[in-house]
């Protein structure tokens, strides 16, 4: 272990940038938010089709009941998140700034169904097989739990022909300001063994690496005494250097491997799970308990009692700043997520919903963008895109709404991360472009 | 319920504090040695010619943007500081003020806001008003003064080592007899030539390159490839023939080389976005300097390769692309598992 600290970190082989991390909750311990009085539950809070909501106005609802069920394979089922009685359901905004159905619960106690096990026991043997891992994982509603938000279940089901060799566990939670990952890893890090075991399991892979970006020593120090006598779990400390954790980007510090422009993980070997969703499996398929809750972590300069909750999916976003000591005077803008790709929200009634990982404080006087200038060639959007694209061209493109070019241009590889606006000296609304370009893209492919 | 909106924007939400009036800082703080050490060589009228120089080209930017194109000033931007700097370390510093207005004029009316300001220009701005001035003012632009080391504004003139191996070269005197008559290669070093007000001490000029390299301003990649090509090709030519080609060492000395590979070249305007770009522009501005002090009328080459390498910069980006994520051939770079 204290050698591989002093070799060469991994990391990604092109671009990256260095944004403070800014860590203000790294040694807070994850907190219990007290329940709400009312939750509100969109039924759309993965990425694929709507869930088909199977309560109605006056029905009383148990915690972990299913509210909604999946439509489709891309989906995911829904579960109340309190008990109490249905409302309302009606269309809420949501962190993404559209407005989607949701179902609103009144809260009344707190009654789980009765097969979910809500003790604190650690269950290490795993009973279920590969069939029903995915099944169980698919009944309880797990989804990334990294900002994405994709149904777990999908990414379990390999495609046929594809043969996948390496799990990979990501624990690197480049974004700054966020550390629900890194609580977890190390406040739940034997259920998240687990879960990892239950992964491999379910994808039938014998090797499973666990990548962490060095900022977090104590969460690689803690996980690498843990797999020590565990064959096929490592744990791989990563540079500190955004973006770690996007899934091409780890895929290549790791093992070196390239996803093919296009392509998914599974064409070369490889599927990713965040360290959150890999607890949310160990819950679903152990404990039977679908995903209701979450840790979010609450921070900014400002913020009074920056903290990591774990909180009920559907509590309004307004409790978690209350409880973090008050939303600050002059805040000027609230993110769903990191600064780097996070989300901002309007208003303070959004619900938590599956993928919000942190909620970020930003005051009004960093809340609006600067002037920005003309192009000046400097070529720092080339140096830092890890996708080795020419964002500065992409922008003129998009602006032209020259769609075959920017496609001849690789633009659908563009992950948004954000670097190339996070670097320009002129400060350029490069992505802003480059997202407008991408869906000129999209449009002329379906036509 | 409440009822504050707050800010919506999309991602990222943080930007890095390098900005363009932070650069442009940068690289005027990065110019001040060799600045300094034109005062402590030349006298107080290097400093004259700098202030009239940006003073001038910031008189102009002012005039033209916000009279003639009836638009807000675009002064902040600081690049108007920066061309009347690189005009002035360009020139003699013996030049008449009225010559130093009229490069101004053609370097910031024409050389630059007249593509549209700073970002559309494709060459660069004192480098257009250097060689305007250059042709137009023959007599005035190359009578050097001789280096005083002293505070006065008085100084006669004389050659640049350049010039004098020209001439002597052309007089048929060989490369070892002509260099007895200039100072040590230490003295080039650190600057005690003669020559244009910024351009002599490489000592220097390269303290202005490791400020901005650390401050991430520019990278590496113009400087090393022009002065790496100029010191191969000249030291082939050397190699040859020493008693007619002076060695690589004089050249990347002498002249506007230094002053041309840090600060010139690495303009961002009119340079490649690209490193492989870079390294194929610095590469093409070295072979045509040598060119042209080797073969060409004139004894020095630096502006007329960086205006002409200026203009092949479309063309070097349309071809230099970065290397891409998953470019590699992705069967090649990822040997598939076994199928089982």
């Amino acid at each position: 272990m204290a050698q591989r600290l002093h070799n060469k970190l991994k990391t990604f082989r092109l671009g990256g940038v260095h944004p403070d991390d800014m860590k203000l909750t790294a040694h807070v311990g994850i907190e219990p938010l007290p329940l709400p009085h009312a939750v509100s539950i969109p039924i759309v809070q993965h990425i694929g089709a709507p869930a088909k909501i199977v309560v109605q106005v006056g029905d009383p609802v148990k915690t972990g009941q299913i509210i909604a069920t999946q439509e489709g394979f891309v989906s995911s089922n829904i579960h109340a998140s309190v008990s109490g009685t249905v409302t309302q359901i009606h269309n809420v905004m949501d962190s993404s700034g559209f407005k989607h159905t949701a179902v609103d619960i009144q809260r009344d106690g707190d009654v789980w169904e009765e097969d979910i096990d809500c003790s604190e026991k650690l269950v290490e043997e795993i009973t279920l097989e590969r069939d029903a891992i995915i099944r169980k994982i698919m009944e309880k509603g797990v989804v990334g739990m990294g900002g994405a938000a994709f149904p777990s279940h999908v990414k379990l089901r390999v495609p046929e022909g594809k043969h996948v060799d390496h799990l990979i566990i990501n624990g690197v939670e480049c974004e700054p300001y966020l550390t629900a990952d890194h609580r977890l890893m190390l406040e739940r890090a034997k259920e998240l063994l687990v879960g990892i075991r239950i992964l491999k399991k379910a994808l039938g892979v014998d090797t499973a690496i666990i990548g962490i970006e060095n900022n977090k020593q104590d969460a690689i120090e803690l996980l690498d005494k843990l797999v020590k006598d565990e064959p096929g779990i490592t744990v791989e400390a990563l540079e500190v250097q955004y973006p770690q954790g996007s899934e091409k980007q780890l895929i290549q510090a790791l093992l070196n491997r390239e996803v093919p422009s296009g392509g998914l993980p599974a064409d070369v070997g490889v599927i990713v799970h965040n360290v959150g969703t890999a607890v949310a499996i160990y819950e679903a398929v152990q404990k039977n308990k679908p995903l209701i809750e979450r840790v979010v972590t609450v921070s900014g300069k400002e913020v009074k009692r920056p903290a990591n909750f774990l909180v009920r999916i559907g509590t309004p976003v307004i409790d978690l700043m209350i409880a973090a000591g008050g939303v600050p005077d002059h805040t000027g803008k609230i993110i769903s997520g990191g600064p780097m790709m996070g989300k901002a929200i309007a208003d303070l009634n959004v619900p938590v919903a599956k993928g919000m990982s942190g909620l970020l404080v930003i005051p009004e006087d960093e809340a609006k963008r600067a002037e920005s200038y003309n192009c000046v060639h400097c070529g720092k959007c080339i140096e830092v895109c890890p996708m080795g694209l020419e964002p500065y061209r992409l922008l003129l493109l998009s602006k032209k709404g020259n769609s075959e070019r920017s496609k001849e241009e690789h633009i659908l590889d563009c992950i948004e991360c954000g670097s190339c606006a996070f670097v320009c000296p002129s400060n350029r609304p490069i992505l802003d472009y480059i997202r407008l370009g991408k869906t000129q893209v999209r449009k002329i492919k379906k036509a | 319920m409440s009822s504050t909106l707050y800010t919506v924007s999309a991602s990222p939400h943080i930007h890095t504090t390098l900005t363009i009036p932070q650069i442009m800082r940068g690289v005027i703080i990065a110019m001040l040695p060799a600045l300094a050490f034109s005062v402590y060589t030349f006298g107080i009228s290097s400093l004259y010619i700098t202030l009239l120089a940006v003073l001038f080209c910031m008189l102009i930017e002012y005039v033209i943007v916000r009279f003639m194109l009836n638009k807000p000033a675009t002064l902040y931007d600081g690049s108007a500081i920066i061309t009347g700097m690189l005009l002035a370390f360009n020139v003699p510093t013996n030049l008449p003020w009225h010559i130093v207005l009229i490069g101004a004029i053609v370097a910031v009316g024409i050389g630059k806001l007249s593509f549209g300001g700073l970002g559309n220009n494709p060459f660069n701005p004192a480098l257009v008003g250097r060689v305007f001035l250059l042709v137009s003012f023959p007599v005035e632009m190359t009578s050097w003064p001789v280096a005083v080391r002293s505070l006065s504004l008085d100084a006669t003139t004389s050659a640049t080592p350049l010039g004098i191996l020209k001439d002597g070269l052309k007089e048929g005197e060989t490369v070892n007899a002509l260099m007895a008559q200039m100072p040590s290669y230490t003295d080039f070093f650190f600057g005690f030539q003669g020559g244009s007000l910024g351009e002599m001490s490489a000592f220097a000029i390269l303290l202005g390159l490791i400020y901005m390299l650390v401050r991430k301003i520019i990278t590496w990649h113009i400087p090393v490839s022009m002065l790496g090509t100029i010191f191969i090709m000249t030291g082939i030519f050397w190699l040859v023939d020493p008693s007619r080609y002076a060695d690589p060492v004089f050249h990347l000395l002498t002249g506007g080389i230094m002053l041309g590979a840090v600060f010139m070249a690495t303009d961002y305007v009119t340079s490649p976005f690209t490193h492989k770009g870079m390294l194929v522009f610095g590469a093409g501005i070295g072979v045509i300097t040598v060119l042209i002090r080797l073969f060409g009328s004139y004894p020095e080459g630096v502006s007329f390769a960086i205006l002409i390498m200026n203009a092949f910069v479309p063309l070097i980006n349309r071809y230099a692309k970065p290397p891409r994520y998953g470019q590699v051939n992705s069967k090649k770079q990822n040997p598939q598992p076994a199928k089982v």
